[in-house]
């Protein structure tokens, strides 16, 4: 029973200090706390459910980006939309890495400046992908937490 | 056994190559002496002088010997010939004895079978009467076969089964026969063995007279040298041994220039003379003292063989004693080499200044990166910034039409002062950064700039505290339209007058403008005397740009701000108890408009200068903290003449006075029509519809503003002098109220520059549409002058001292003023607060009707398109214990209110910015499509026309047909076709434009993204009861 809890204690820690590490590297910002704060026993994976809808939609509309972007002539109000859109959902689950990208995408398109965009792209995937792995990995590690037993908030 | 042999041959060969390789160095030394020299390029002319040996070694045989006696290498290498060669001999002696033992076996052998024969024979004798010398032909037989090899043997052995014998068996004859025959066969084996006994014999005596170990040595030493020869053939190789005077013993090379002669018992010196040759001798001779082999390279530069570079490899060669002797010596010409290393180094070199160079380079670009990023990061951030801050002077100003007390409204004004001053400095700095990105685009649109400067000079004598004149001077033959970008070329003018008036305390600020002849900044045109007089000293010529010493001025306290006078007819003033009366002139000078229409699109330099008599430009540093500002106003002028292709300057007398001046190139449009100036009008508000006289103002060349407390002293002398100056001209005086006026001017927030106002009361639709960028107690202040008096329509620009651009004029005379300010505090007090009232009623009536309504939850509706987001607000108002309907575009909300009925929406603004905010469609939820439908605006829009008026006849313009519900309509037409529903925004960009456009399109308030759950609980509980 006391090694027990003493397993808890370190996963419950290596969560803590993995969610302070996503906030610390400006990764995810207040934003999230409010999507967690939202959650509870009604609503028991609503965090899950609404990232998993972020990542779908998410790559969805880089698709979308980047094949708007891939057309010779650029529909830059079409892209500037999708842009709007990415960095509507990113902000309200506070990917702020992702939504920082989008505002200087939206500049590069209110300028009409391809190369502008396609780097914003790329940065965007990349901000993208950095968010999906480490909200996946604070998923596990929260599973992890509860098998072992344990319940929220930790937060 | 023959195996045997066959691997101590290997080994032998084997041993042969060892002992030469080890060899060589020794052969090396020992061998030869004919100094050979490689002479570059004329190696042909060389070698056909010299004698070539075929042997080019030529060995001092007696150095040899005394090497190989004293030396401790030759004697090592001595005594390994000599091993060598007993090695060789034991090799032999080995083998023979093998060659024996194996002899013997067989002998073993044979005996045993010669014993089973006998026993054979025993028995046979036995049995016939015996043969006594069986033993011998065995032997004989046993001798065959040990010097047979097998097949033979076996050959013999049939030989023996087929030895016949005539006699019949067991007779006498038949033994006789037999014997005589053994014997034969004894004979022949006795011979044999005899034969071979003396060939060992002999071959053991061979053995033994085998050459002697110097033979072998020398026949070794010949094949290795042969070797040498071969292996060295080509190299650019030198070898030689010197003695321990350094004199040559011994030279090899390949290529000799040199005769043998010439060379043995010579030194280095002795021989050549050039560089080098002393470095290497020394060289030899430091090895020779020291003891120890080493290497350098060293270039030779002799008359002999050129410039060449050399590998030398020097080795000190001992006695047994531990002398030393001589050096051996070897050289390797590597001049190529040497140069490709040089090249090669040469190469990294650069390599290595060109990395340098790019990591200089690298560096400078990531710097250039980061400051672009650092400006970026500076500009969205006061994006970001400022949009909540707009709310905030939005809302003060908002709070500021409402009923106060004297000390609140104190406050209330200090808040908005201090708000549009962070406000105008973010813009400040969105506008250089904009310019400095080279965002900022220019429109060239047609402009009067007698209007632009005379609507500049009434806007800051709006705000004037001072008592300053200002005046503006325009030239006659500055074109009455030009083509140029007003909103910049105003927005400079208003900076520097602004910064005039903060740093003058007395006398005047003002504009002079006049067409100099092309971009030449030191030319004064000393058209104006007056000016000349007033600004006569202008001494120091100063940096345009400096920071500390013109701090910008971009507060215009708004307190202060009081009524204009506003008189058209320049040479009629009223002065009557500090209040201006209106007076009308027409007709003043229309026929004045000459010079435009012969002008074709031509470029005119205008010059203008914004003078003042203030404190000029100090030298000291303390006055930017007096004065506070940032600076950024000026820079941002500078910049924007620049960017217009003009430039900027400032003269300055401290304690007299700065004059900024910026001449900037214009396009003239070769028809002057007054009717074709859109640009012009909605740039200049309403003001052609102000007054009938506005024609004049079009080429008025002069105004003034006089400050107001003094105006009655002012108003003669300068009424005067505007006539003599500028027969056409105007006057205008700056009077101040000294009524209430002033108090109810603070009603009406003024703003001197380009922040908007934004006013969250608005009662009459029709209006907004008309007037956008107007706030709402402003045009709702006009509709009810416009509906009230529309006769009156001179009046209208005379209070609204709201925009920048809207001049702010008296009211024609104070009893109008005052009344119709007493009526528009009234309505703003009625309106200000339109919710309560009807919602309390609302709630009531409702109470009354169904009371089940009322522990109804509230119905909400939220438009929004995005799926995360709308996920998210769910939830929220799930926690805030709301449940909510959901819709994707504005079409489906029309359709959703249509058919319920809402107590609040929240509505999804697209984020689309500025200017586009209103025309850019929201995209359906399906982007595939791309499909426009109805923006938030607009929805919004739809909304509220349906609220007014009761029917959905706009929606149905717009294309959206009512669904036909009866009940629900009935009921909405029952209880609240003019219930307002409270509709929130909730904006992406949360920009001041955006927070306008909600305002001024009908929003109630709005919501900046991402919603959090305070922020969506403050909204709601403000129109949720």
């Amino acid at each position: 029973m006391h090694k027990y809890s003493k397993i808890m204690e370190q996963i419950q820690r290596k969560l803590a200090e993995y969610t302070a590490s996503l906030y610390n590297e400006k990764i995810l910002d207040e934003q999230f706390i409010q999507l967690q704060q939202l959650q509870d026993e009604s609503n028991p994976d609503f965090v899950v459910e609404v990232v998993s809808l972020f990542f779908e939609d998410s790559e969805r509309l880089l698709n979308e980006l980047a094949k708007t972007l891939n057309q010779t002539n650029v529909d830059f109000k079409k892209l500037d939309a999708h842009v709007h859109q990415l960095k509507g959902s990113s902000s309200s689950i506070g990917a702020q890495g992702v939504q920082r990208v989008c505002i200087s995408f939206r500049n590069y398109c209110d300028d009409r400046n391809i190369e502008g965009c396609l780097k914003c792209l790329q940065q965007i995937k990349i901000e993208y992908t950095l968010v999906k792995n480490k909200l996946e990995t604070l998923f596990k590690l929260e599973k992890q937490f509860v098998d072992a037993g344990g319940s929220f908030p930790v937060v | 056994m023959v195996c045997e042999m066959e691997s101590d041959q290997t080994e032998y060969m084997e041993m042969e190559v060892e002992v030469l390789s080890s060899m060589w160095p020794e052969d090396m030394n020992e061998n030869g002496k004919q100094f050979n020299i490689d002479w570059p390029g004329e190696d042909q002319d060389m070698l056909e002088e010299v004698n070539i040996n075929e042997d080019s070694t030529i060995v001092d045989f007696k150095r040899l010997v005394e090497l190989t006696n004293y030396s401790e290498k030759g004697s090592s290498q001595l005594a390994y010939l000599v091993k060598n060669w007993e090695y060789k001999q034991e090799n032999a002696v080995r083998l023979l004895r093998e060659e024996l033992d194996n002899l013997s076996k067989q002998q073993q052998e044979s005996e045993l079978k010669k014993l089973e024969i006998l026993e054979k024979y025993q028995f046979e004798e036995e049995r016939y009467g015996g043969d006594k010398r069986p033993i011998s032909i065995l032997d004989e037989e046993l001798k065959r076969y040990i010097f047979q090899e097998a097949p033979r043997k076996r050959n013999d052995v049939k030989i023996q089964d087929k030895l016949e014998i005539d006699a019949e068996y067991d007779s006498i004859k038949y033994w006789k026969q037999r014997a005589t025959h053994l014997e034969k066969l004894l004979e022949t084996s006795a011979q044999r063995e005899q034969i071979l006994t003396e060939k060992l014999q002999e071959s053991i005596e061979n053995l033994e007279r085998q050459s002697s170990p110097v033979e072998e040595l020398s026949q070794i030493l010949k094949r290795a040298d042969n070797f040498l020869h071969f292996v060295l053939q080509n190299a650019p190789v030198v070898i030689g041994h010197q003695d321990n005077e350094l004199r040559y013993r011994f030279i090899y090379n390949h290529f000799p220039s040199l005769r043998e002669e010439d060379i043995i018992g010579k030194t280095d010196v002795e021989i050549f003379t050039g560089a080098g040759v002393k470095e290497s001798q020394d060289f030899k001779r430091e090895v020779l003292e020291r003891g120890i082999p080493a290497k350098r390279e060293i270039t030779f530069d002799t008359g002999l063989f050129g410039s060449k570079t050399f590998l030398i490899y020097v080795e000190p060669v001992f006695s047994k004693a531990g002398e030393t002797l001589g050096v051996n010596y070897m050289g390797m010409e590597i001049t190529d080499q040497v140069r490709k290393r040089e090249k090669m180094a040469k190469l990294r070199e650069e390599i290595a200044v060109q990395k340098a160079k790019e990591t200089e380079l690298n560096k400078t670009i990531h710097i250039t990166e980061e400051t672009m990023r650092a400006k970026q990061m500076l500009a969205t951030m006061s994006h970001e910034i400022r949009s909540p801050l707009s709310g905030v002077v939005s809302m003060t100003e908002i709070l500021s039409t409402t009923k106060l007390d004297k000390e609140q409204r104190q406050l209330v004004n200090v808040m908005l002062s201090s708000g549009d001053l962070v406000l105008q400095l973010i813009n400040d700095i969105l506008d250089l950064s904009k310019v400095e990105s080279g965002v900022m685009k220019l429109e060239a649109t047609k402009f009067r700039p007698r209007e632009v400067v005379k609507h500049v000079l009434q806007t800051a004598a709006a705000s004037l505290q001072k008592i300053l004149t200002l005046e503006g001077h325009i030239a006659e033959d500055v074109p009455i339209e030009v083509v140029g970008d007003v909103l910049r070329i105003r927005q400079i003018l208003t900076n520097l007058i602004s910064n005039a008036i903060k740093f003058t305390h007395e006398g005047k600020v003002g504009i002079k403008l006049y067409v100099v002849p092309g971009p030449c900044p030191d030319v004064k045109q000393g058209s104006h005397k007056r000016m000349a007089s007033d600004h006569s000293k202008v001494l120091a010529k100063i940096c345009k740009e400096d920071k500390c010493t013109s701090p910008s001025h971009n507060a215009l306290d708004r307190k202060g701000s009081g009524g204009c006078k506003d008189a058209d007819g320049a040479n009629e003033r009223f002065m009557q108890n500090g209040e201006g009366n209106y007076s009308e002139q027409n007709g003043a000078s229309i026929e004045d408009e000459v010079d435009d229409p012969n002008q074709q699109e031509t470029t005119v330099w205008i010059r203008c200068d914004v003078y003042d008599t203030g404190i000029g430009i100090p030298v000291g540093a303390d006055t930017a903290r007096k004065y506070g500002g940032t600076g950024l106003g000026l820079a941002i002028c500078k910049q924007l003449a620049e960017l217009m292709g003009g430039h900027m300057t400032v003269s300055s007398k401290e304690h007299h006075g700065s004059t900024f001046t910026f001449i900037l190139p214009y396009k003239v449009s070769p028809v002057c029509d007054s009717s074709d100036d859109n640009e012009e009008l909605s740039e200049m508000d309403n003001h052609d519809t102000s007054s009938e006289g506005n024609d004049d103002d079009i080429n008025s060349g002069f105004f003034q503003f006089q400050p107001r407390t003094l105006g009655s002293l002012f108003s003669s002398h300068s009424s005067g002098r505007a006539t003599k100056l500028s027969p056409n001209g105007f006057g205008y005086n700056t009077l101040n109220k000294t009524n209430g006026f002033q108090v109810n001017s603070h009603s009406f927030p003024l703003d001197s520059n380009t922040s908007k106002e934004t006013g969250s009361v608005e009662d009459a639709c029709s209006v907004a549409d008309a007037v956008d960028t107007c706030s709402d107690p402003e045009s709702s202040f006009k509709h009810t002058r416009n509906s009230g008096n529309p006769s009156t329509s001179g009046r209208e620009q005379n209070i609204n001292g709201v925009l920048d651009h809207t001049p702010c004029f008296s009211s024609p005379n104070s009893e109008t003023t005052n009344s119709d300010q007493g009526e528009i505090t009234e309505k703003i007090e009625k309106s200000q607060i339109p919710e309560q009232p009807d919602r309390s009623s609302e709630c009531s009536s409702s109470k009354d009707e169904q009371i089940s309504k009322t522990s109804l939850k509230p119905k909400i509706l939220l438009v929004e398109d995005n799926k995360i987001l709308v996920m998210v607000t769910r939830s929220m108002m799930k926690q805030l214990g709301h449940d909510i309907d959901i819709v994707n575009n504005g079409v489906e909300a029309l359709r959703a209110v249509q058919r319920h009925r809402y107590d609040l929406i929240l509505m999804i603004i697209n984020g689309a910015r500025g200017d586009n905010a209103l025309s850019s469609p929201v995209f359906a939820a399906d982007d595939d499509v791309c499909m426009p439908v109805m923006d938030g605006l607009q929805t919004t829009r739809l909304i509220r026309s349906y609220e007014e008026s009761g029917n959905w006849d706009a929606a149905k313009d717009a294309g959206i047909d009512e669904e036909v519900s009866p009940s629900n309509s009935l009921q909405r037409s029952d209880e609240s076709s003019t219930k307002r529903i409270p509709i929130i925004a909730m904006t992406a960009n949360a920009i001041s434009e955006s927070a306008e456009e909600c305002y001024a399109n009908g929003m109630d308030s709005f919501v900046s993204k991402p919603v959090t759950l305070q922020k969506l609980k403050e909204s709601l509980q403000q129109y949720l009861p």
